[in-house]
Parts: structure tokens; C-alpha cells; sequence
């Protein structure tokens, strides 16, 4: 703890660097700050698309209206793939530079991600009911994000196990970077025995050619989710930070003075 | 180098041989598990023979997640692991080492014993070979990634629940291609390819494994 406050009462002096925000001390007030316009940005983004989505792009020739979930099932899906990746990345950070922020920030992206995933198996199984008749196929997609799903998941327990936050972070980030490792390993396989067993009688692949404002009211929600993705794992990490440092001067100032909006 | 492995893997074998039910525990498991099958879905052989080598390859991957979770228990529990920490061999060696001896004990018995389940589905002897063949070179895969499991969960509670949760979706590759390997046998498709894919697997396992299980054992002793 020591070492924290040391390193940052040093870093301004030395002029700019990135690592000057790799301590939670000054990580905690910039984050306050972040959050308000990711917040307003998810909000703005949402509306707009969900706008473009519901009004202003065509029904579909084929699929009618049933098809506009795209705009939610489509960006929860890249959502739980980059948020995986960033865990993985936060993770791999943390081990090699051994910077606790980064783990917390790991720890904070990991049930975002994990929402994500569920929700585009949810809005996947609505959408598959009207279009093939089914809720669930085996296809390999489905599957893999079903794993995806479950890595989280694992993730998360191994963390809530462990009662040595330190031990937790680092046995979650080895767990996380051999997920990380695994997933096209488990996507490859997933898509072989697919292809195995099922004919081409389901096909996921979309129309080759999507109406141009399809494609701008899927963009701008998955810049929704990026902004939401970011707000709220800021907010998580923030929690984070106040409950790890909590023996700590900043932390103690930051509640005595009830300044915790800063 | 050499020798500490040889040394870890006597010590292992000759541990189990002390012990021997425990051995017999995890083949065990896996006879019942597969004899549950024909209980559960009927007796007609045609159908027996379909699902031969999923419920193999399902049982076998029950079995390892059933045992793999006390590899490194008793060596915590006399303070012999941390006696391997504080070794000035590396340890990636003695985990593998480890994991080679486990494997022998459980994983060596489940292919032995595979020809005698697949004579009770009903496979011909060809596919009974190919069975073996993808467990052959499976099994080890699964004793590895099982040993990443079984270091960072070593001494928590619901260790056994968990451990599930942590290594079953890295096991679902080698069971795709390890099951998959008898389906292509039995669509008239060539076999080789699956196997190539579990070698490749047991590879990379190999090179990854024990280094992670190291990694998560020095954090689990920290």
C-alpha cells in the first residue's frame, strides 16, 4: 500500500504516463468521471438505434418483422466475445506487470460479459422460434457461445471461492488466459462436429446483401453496448476498489469527506 | 531433470500400488456409468452401437474430472507439495511427472478396459479399435487439462463442483473429436483426421498443462 501512494505522489512529477493511472488511487477519480458520459452515451445510442431499428429500417423479405432482435441479439453477441478478450487481456496484464488494478478491472468485466452472453442466447432462442421453428439447434455458433457462457461462469465461481483476493485474481486470470487460449480451439471443434452431423438443413448465415440501414441501426447498438459495457464495469470496478483499499488513506479521506462522486 | 522425473513418477506409482482401491475407484465408476446407458435408453443393440462412443467418451471424461481433483490432496495435506515448491528442479517437471503416473492409474485402465464395453454395445471389432485408439491418445489430454483444474482448486470448498465448472469446457474439443472419431468410422469417412486433431490437442496440452498447473499451484501456496 505503501508502494501505491509512493508511486503516485511520483508519477505526476515525471510528466505524463500511461501508468500513471494504474494505481486505484488515481484510477478512482477518473473513473468518476468517465461515467457519466458512457451512461448518457449508452442512453443516446439505445434510443437512436432502437429507432433506426423499429422504424426506420425495411421488413425483412423473408423473415418479416421478427428479424429487428438482430439489433439486440447481434451486439450481445460481439459484446460477450470482446469483453471475454478484454478480461483475458486485463488478466494477462496483471500477471505479467503484477498491477492489482488490473485484475480488479478483470474481476469487473467478467459478469457484464457473462450478461451479454446470456443475452444472446435468449434473444437467439426468440429469434430462432418464428424463423426455424425452434428455439435451440445444435448449430455452432449456439454451442459456442453456450461455452462462452459457461466460461464466464467458471471464471466467476473460481473467484467467488477463493477468500485471499490476491490468490483469487491470479488463479481467475490463469483460468481466464487458458479460456482465452481454448475458445477458436472449442469454436473449430464445435464447427467440424457441426458440419458432421447436421446437414445445411439450418442455416445461420445472414442474407448476403443487408439494407444499409440494417447494418447502421446494428452499428450504433453495438456502440450502445459498448458504452454501457464501459460504464458499468467502471462502476463495478469503482465498488472494487473502495472494497479492496479499504484500509487505505485515500479511501478513508475520500468517505470522511463523503466525496465519493469525485 | 530426468531424474526427478523418474523419481516422482516411482514415487506416484508406488504410492497407488500401496493404496490400491483408489485406483479401482475411478474404473469402476466408469464400468457402472456406462452400464447405466443400456438401463436408461434400452437394449436394442443398433442403438447401443450409435451412442457407444459419446457414452465412452462422456464417462471417461466423468471418470478423469472424478479422480483428478485429489492429485495434488494428499501431497498438501503431508507437505510434500511444498517441499516441491521449494525444489530447485522445475516444477512444470514434477507436475508432469505427476500427471503421467495419474494418467497410468486412471487413464491406462479406462482404454484397457474400453474393449469390454464395447463388446456389451455391441461395436464390431474395427470400431472397438478405433475407440480404444481415440481414448488412447484422449485420455492424456484430459489427465493434463484435469490438472490444471485440480492445482487452482487445490483446498477450497466445493472443490469437486468447480473443478467441473472450470475444466468440462476445455474438455469439449477432445470429446468432439474423440467421440467424432467412431461416428466418421461408422458415415464411411476417414478416421485419421480425428486422431491427427487429438494428437494435436494432447500436443499442445502437453506443452501448456504443465507449466499452468505450476503457475496455479506457486498462487495456491502463495
Amino acid at each position: 500500500m505503501s508502494e501505491t501512494q509512493s508511486s503516485a505522489a511520483r508519477a505526476p512529477s515525471s510528466g505524463f504516463s500511461l501508468f500513471y493511472y494504474a494505481s486505484p488511487q488515481t484510477f478512482f477519480p477518473l473513473a468518476g468521471k468517465l461515467l457519466w458520459p458512457c451512461w448518457i452515451a449508452a442512453a443516446l445510442l439505445t434510443l437512436a438505434g432502437l429507432y433506426i431499428g423499429f422504424f426506420v429500417a425495411p421488413t425483412d423479405a423473408t423473415q418479416g418483422d421478427s428479424y429487428r432482435i438482430i439489433f439486440i441479439h447481434v451486439p450481445a453477441a460481439w459484446m460477450s466475445m470482446v469483453v471475454y478478450l478484454a478480461m483475458a487481456f486485463w488478466c494477462a496484464v496483471g500477471l505479467v506487470f503484477n498491477t492489482r488494478l488490473s485484475f480488479m478491472m478483470a474481476t469487473a468485466l467478467a459478469p457484464t460479459g457473462a450478461i451479454w452472453a446470456f443475452v444472446a442466447l435468449w434473444t437467439g432462442a426468440l429469434w430462432g422460434k418464428p424463423t426455424w421453428g425452434t428455439y435451440w439447434v445444435w448449430d455452432a455458433r449456439l454451442t459456442s457461445e453456450l461455452i462462452l457462457f459457461f466460461l464466464y461462469c467458471g471464471y466467476m465461481a473460481l473467484q467467488a471461492a477463493i477468500d485471499d483476493p490476491r490468490r483469487a485474481d491470479r488463479a481467475g486470470a490463469l483460468i481466464a488466459i487458458v479460456g482465452a487460449v481454448n475458445v477458436p480451439i472449442i469454436y473449430f471443434s464445435v464447427k467440424w462436429w457441426n458440419t458432421l452431423h447436421q446437414g445445411a438443413s439450418v442455416s445461420l448465415t445472414a442474407a448476403p446483401t443487408m439494407a444499409t440501414t440494417m447494418l447502421t441501426g446494428m452499428l450504433v447498438m453495438a456502440l450502445a453496448a459498448w458504452a454501457y459495457t464501459i460504464g458499468a464495469a467502471l462502476v463495478r470496478v469503482r465498488a472494487i476498489m473502495i472494497e479492496r483499499e479499504r484500509s487505505t488513506d485515500w479511501v478513508r479521506k475520500l468517505v470522511s469527506n463523503g466525496d465519493s462522486k469525485a | 531433470m530426468l531424474s526427478v522425473f523418474m523419481a516422482v513418477l516411482r514415487r506416484d506409482l508406488l504410492l497407488a500400488w500401496r493404496r490400491r482401491s483408489d485406483v479401482l475407484t475411478a474404473l469402476g465408476f466408469f464400468l457402472l456409468v456406462t452400464s447405466l446407458f443400456p438401463l436408461g435408453v434400452g437394449p436394442e443393440p443398433d442403438q447401443l452401437a450409435q451412442i457407444a462412443g459419446g457414452v465412452m467418451w462422456v464417462a471417461a471424461l466423468l471418470a478423469t474430472l472424478l479422480s483428478v481433483s485429489r492429485l495434488f490432496e494428499s501431497d498438501e495435506a503431508d507437505g510434500t507439495l511444498e517441499q516441491m515448491l521449494l525444489s530447485v528442479e522445475p516444477l512444470a517437471v514434477i507436475v508432469l511427472a505427476k500427471v503421467c503416473a495419474y494418467w497410468l492409474l486412471t487413464g491406462l485402465p479406462l482404454v484397457l478396459i474400453a474393449p469390454l464395453i464395447a463388446l456389451q454395445f455391441s461395436l464390431t471389432p474395427d470400431e472397438t479399435l478405433i475407440v480404444c485408439a481415440s481414448l488412447l491418445i484422449g485420455t492424456p489430454t484430459l489427465s493434463l487439462l484435469g490438472a490444471i483444474g485440480a492445482s487452482l482448486t487445490l483446498g477450497l470448498r466445493g472443490g469437486g463442483a468447480l473443478i467441473a465448472l472450470l475444466v468440462l469446457p476445455l474438455y469439449i474439443p477432445v470429446l468432439i473429436f474423440g467421440a467424432g472419431a467412431i461416428d466418421r468410422w461408422r458415415a464411411g469417412l476417414e478416421v485419421g483426421s480425428n486422431l491427427a486433431l487429438l494428437a494435436a490437442c494432447l500436443l499442445v496440452a502437453l506443452a501448456v498443462a504443465p507449466v499452468a498447473s505450476a503457475a496455479a499451484l506457486r498462487i495456491a501456496q502463495d
